[in-house]
């Protein structure tokens, strides 16, 4: 199959989650994706796990973000080092890195430097909060990030505080957001033949997130969000039934729909709540609860056949176990499994891209550390 | 010069995912035109979040059609869609979220039009894919996020299903989608070959998680487990999470518990010295803490924790932050206006190019709008034969 990067090169200097994740996304898509680490640690990520596990020596973590690339150790810091990346990077079609603003300054690497050794480089770059102001130096992390954000106050109820996402959401779209950066650049430079600097941040990307809760913001005279103060609710700007509602034996979750006709269905009754079409809003938090009671009298299963026989909008709510136990959920192929030597396997998500009617597989796995270095070397004639 | 600039985009979505990467492609220089339906156009247009409605039309619409075009057409009059047939053939992507089959239907399915421009990247959104029992389901954020299992990851153990507070699996199918279309298209730059881009919304929301679902498959299949309080990662130990103080919140994201008990005065914390107990007593260490931040304000947390390079932050509503430095400097906001003049804030592309700001001062298309241009421009005068 042909991909569309392929033939491209890409060095990434990244380590963490933002930048690894957009060269994943760009070695699904055909590119080469060489990964040029510290040596002896390599990128921080492969000692970073979640519930320890590890695979070898490197967390499962690092071989998720990390699968369908080489690595190749050099120390940034070693003038003979740095002579032969130098020579890499001349080579290069891409470069991305994620240090902190001045590193690679010092080190000879930024963007005004490599145009001098490759001046057709596209040169991308992840920050936590942009190059300047005060916080340029302050660590780009993700729940820190989130946290300045506003994004805090937009999930679960008001009476529990700031909710961050339970997951490093400022990181994976921001690495979004650069792969998306990289491609529009090569397409730039197919054109003009010239270098390309792409600028991305975890900050400016969780702001893209709220896009169109800070625009409401911004016309409705500065006015914060409001979540319900009922179990259950989805979203701060949307009125009741948006939510999920225990039933006897699990939750369902409502979308938005014409509260009169699903409390009909349901054999709900709101006509105290409801008297015009705005009462869905204003008395949002009584009808979800009102709603949760009935809920609660059923299985969901009889909810959701009853509902959807409707044509109302609703979903039994599912964990990873019952999820991934849907036929859906094979059919469309969302996992792979890498191969590691040894006979040992690991299970992973493919890339969630089709091109041309085929799932973009890749069945190598994360690189050891320095693994690809002398290969590289020879083919690149690095001395 | 735009990347994108001279590209011509015809974008027949609606609501946010496909919407949402047709406005990433028109800050990237592309021409966007929407393609909406006579009388009624994209129902987003009246789709109202929160009751706000800015000059007859829904906050959400103007948030995510700036910067774009409209071509109001019946798709059932022969007539029109000849015209569309036109534009498509002079185009170089077009994107349509429609359920399964609706293009086959109306005869803009993926054959049709790579017959009439063999070189056009063609990209679609569905819910569940194009086949199998859910393909007719509808692709709506709340319940992708239910049937994902991603509910199971934000709040506390007790809290039950929590939601993320946002369309985020509608934003990342949009994310994916441009994606896709980006890379045929430098593609096509470089071989002048067409592409077929798909991407469902299921298959994006496993890849918002991919660390856990990765960790799931290869952990025997056990469920994530949320801490009890202040959780904000069910795979991460204390002190992960937000904590209240005496004035408001304060989010902390690493440092060793002994090392934090020593820094914040707080001896019961000294105790925990073995690395894994930051995970396996979480609980514990969490309940301890959380009562020991609410005696001291976040600014006198901050002042300990920071000189140490401990990884902690103030938590800020919009306001706050809006009002910090660290924000303006970013330049975040943009101000559009629409053809009778209305105008209005929003935030500008988050990606910079040559140092660039993707700002425009554009705002949304009044429905049909563009018509007449549109006509004159690229159909010719066969096709209107009225």
């Amino acid at each position: 199959m042909n991909r569309p990067l392929e033939g491209l090169l890409v060095l990434e200097f990244c380590q963490f989650l933002a930048g690894p994740s957009a060269g994943l996304k760009l070695a699904d898509l055909g590119a080469r994706v060489i990964k040029i680490e510290r040596p002896q640690t390599g990128d921080a990520c492969r000692s970073l796990s979640i519930k320890n596990l590890f695979v070898d020596e490197d967390s499962l973590l690092f071989h998720t973000i990390n699968r369908n690339k080489e690595s190749y150790t050099a120390d940034l810091k070693n003038p003979e080092d740095l002579a032969k990346l130098k020579k890499l990077i001349a080579k290069a079609d891409v470069m991305t890195h994620n240090f902190r603003p001045g590193v690679m300054e010092k080190i000879g690497l930024d963007y005004a430097q490599v145009q001098q050794i490759n001046p057709k480089i596209i040169y991308g770059m992840v920050t936590g909060y942009g190059n300047e102001g005060p916080w340029k130096n302050k660590p780009g992390q993700d729940l820190l990030v989130q946290s300045v954000s506003g994004l805090t106050f937009l999930s679960g109820v008001d009476t529990d505080g700031p909710v961050p996402f339970g997951l490093s959401v400022s990181d994976i779209m921001c690495g979004n957001h650069l792969a998306q950066g990289i491609m529009a650049a090569l397409i730039k430079r197919a054109k003009t033949q010239k270098s390309v600097l792409v600028e991305v941040s975890l900050l400016e990307s969780i702001l893209d997130v709220q896009f169109e809760v800070i625009t409401t913001y911004l016309n409705d005279g500065g006015k914060l969000p409001d979540r319900s103060g009922a179990k259950g609710s989805a979203h701060a700007y949307l009125s009741a039934p948006y939510g999920m509602y225990q039933t006897q034996d699990g939750y369902i979750a409502m979308a938005m729909g014409n509260l009169p006709n699903i409390c009909a269905i349901i054999r709900c009754d709101i006509s105290d709540l409801y008297v015009e079409a705005g009462s869905a809003f204003e008395n949002r938090d009584k009808l979800i609860l009102r709603l949760a009671e009935t809920f609660k009298q059923d299985l969901t299963a009889n909810w959701v056949n009853l509902l959807e026989s409707n044509g109302i909008w609703c979903a039994e709510v599912l964990n990873y176990q019952t999820a991934t136990a849907l036929s859906t959920y094979k059919n469309l192929e969302i996992e792979q499994q890498l191969e590691l030597g040894n006979g040992k396997n690991i299970k992973t998500t493919v890339s969630p891209i089709r091109l041309d009617k085929r799932k973009l597989f890749a069945a190598k796995a994360a690189p050891k550390l320095g693994f690809d270095t002398e290969s590289i070397n020879r083919e690149f004639e690095i001395k | 010069m735009r990347p994108l600039e001279d590209y011509l985009v015809i974008d027949f979505s609606q609501f946010l995912s496909g919407p949402s990467a047709s406005l990433r492609l028109a800050d990237m220089g592309a021409r966007v035109i929407k393609i909406e339906r006579l009388g009624v156009g994209d129902i987003c247009r009246t789709l109202y979040t929160s009751n706000l409605i800015m000059n007859g039309e829904s906050s959400v619409f103007h948030a995510i059609n700036r910067n774009k075009e409209s071509f109001e057409v019946d798709l059932k009059s022969e007539e029109d869609c000849e015209m569309v047939r036109e534009l498509l053939k002079k185009a170089d992507v077009m994107i349509h979220n429609f359920r399964p089959g609706v293009m086959e239907r109306l005869g803009f399915d993926y054959p049709a039009v790579s017959a009439l421009n063999p070189a056009i990247v063609y990209g679609e959104i569905s819910g569940y894919g194009t086949a199998g029992e859910w393909k007719n389901k509808p692709g709506q954020d709340l319940l992708l996020q239910s049937v994902t299992g991603l509910t199971s990851l934000t709040g506390n153990a007790d809290s039950g299903p929590v939601a993320m507070g946002l369309s985020i699996i509608d934003m990342l199918a949009g994310a994916h989608l441009a994606q896709g279309i980006l890379a045929c298209l430098y593609r096509k730059a470089v071989k002048n070959q067409g592409g077929f881009v798909q991407v469902s919304m299921m298959e994006s929301a496993y890849d918002f998680q991919f660390e856990t679902i990765t960790t799931f498959m290869n952990d025997g299949g056990s469920l994530p487990e949320r801490s009890k309080q202040n959780n904000a990662n069910a795979y991460l130990g204390a002190p992960y999470g937000i904590y209240q103080t005496e004035n408001g919140y304060l989010a902390l994201a690493m440092g060793s518990i002994p090392q934090l008990g020593n820094l914040l005065g707080c001896e019961k914390l000294e105790e925990y010295v073995e690395v894994s107990e930051a995970f396996d007593k979480r609980d514990e260490i969490k309940a301890i803490l959380a009562s020991h931040l609410l005696t001291q304000t976040t600014e006198k947390w901050l002042s300990k924790l920071e000189p140490a390079d401990i990884w902690c932050s103030d938590v800020l509503n919009w306001n706050a932050l809006m009002a910090h430095d660290g924000f303006k400097v970013l330049n975040m906001i943009q101000e559009v206006q629409m053809v009778d003049g209305y105008r209005y804030e929003t935030t500008r592309c988050p990606i910079r190019i040559d140092g660039e700001l993707l700002t425009s001062p554009k705002g949304s298309p009044k429905l049909g709008q563009d018509n007449e241009k549109i006509i004159k421009e690229f159909i010719t005068h066969t096709t209107i034969n009225a």
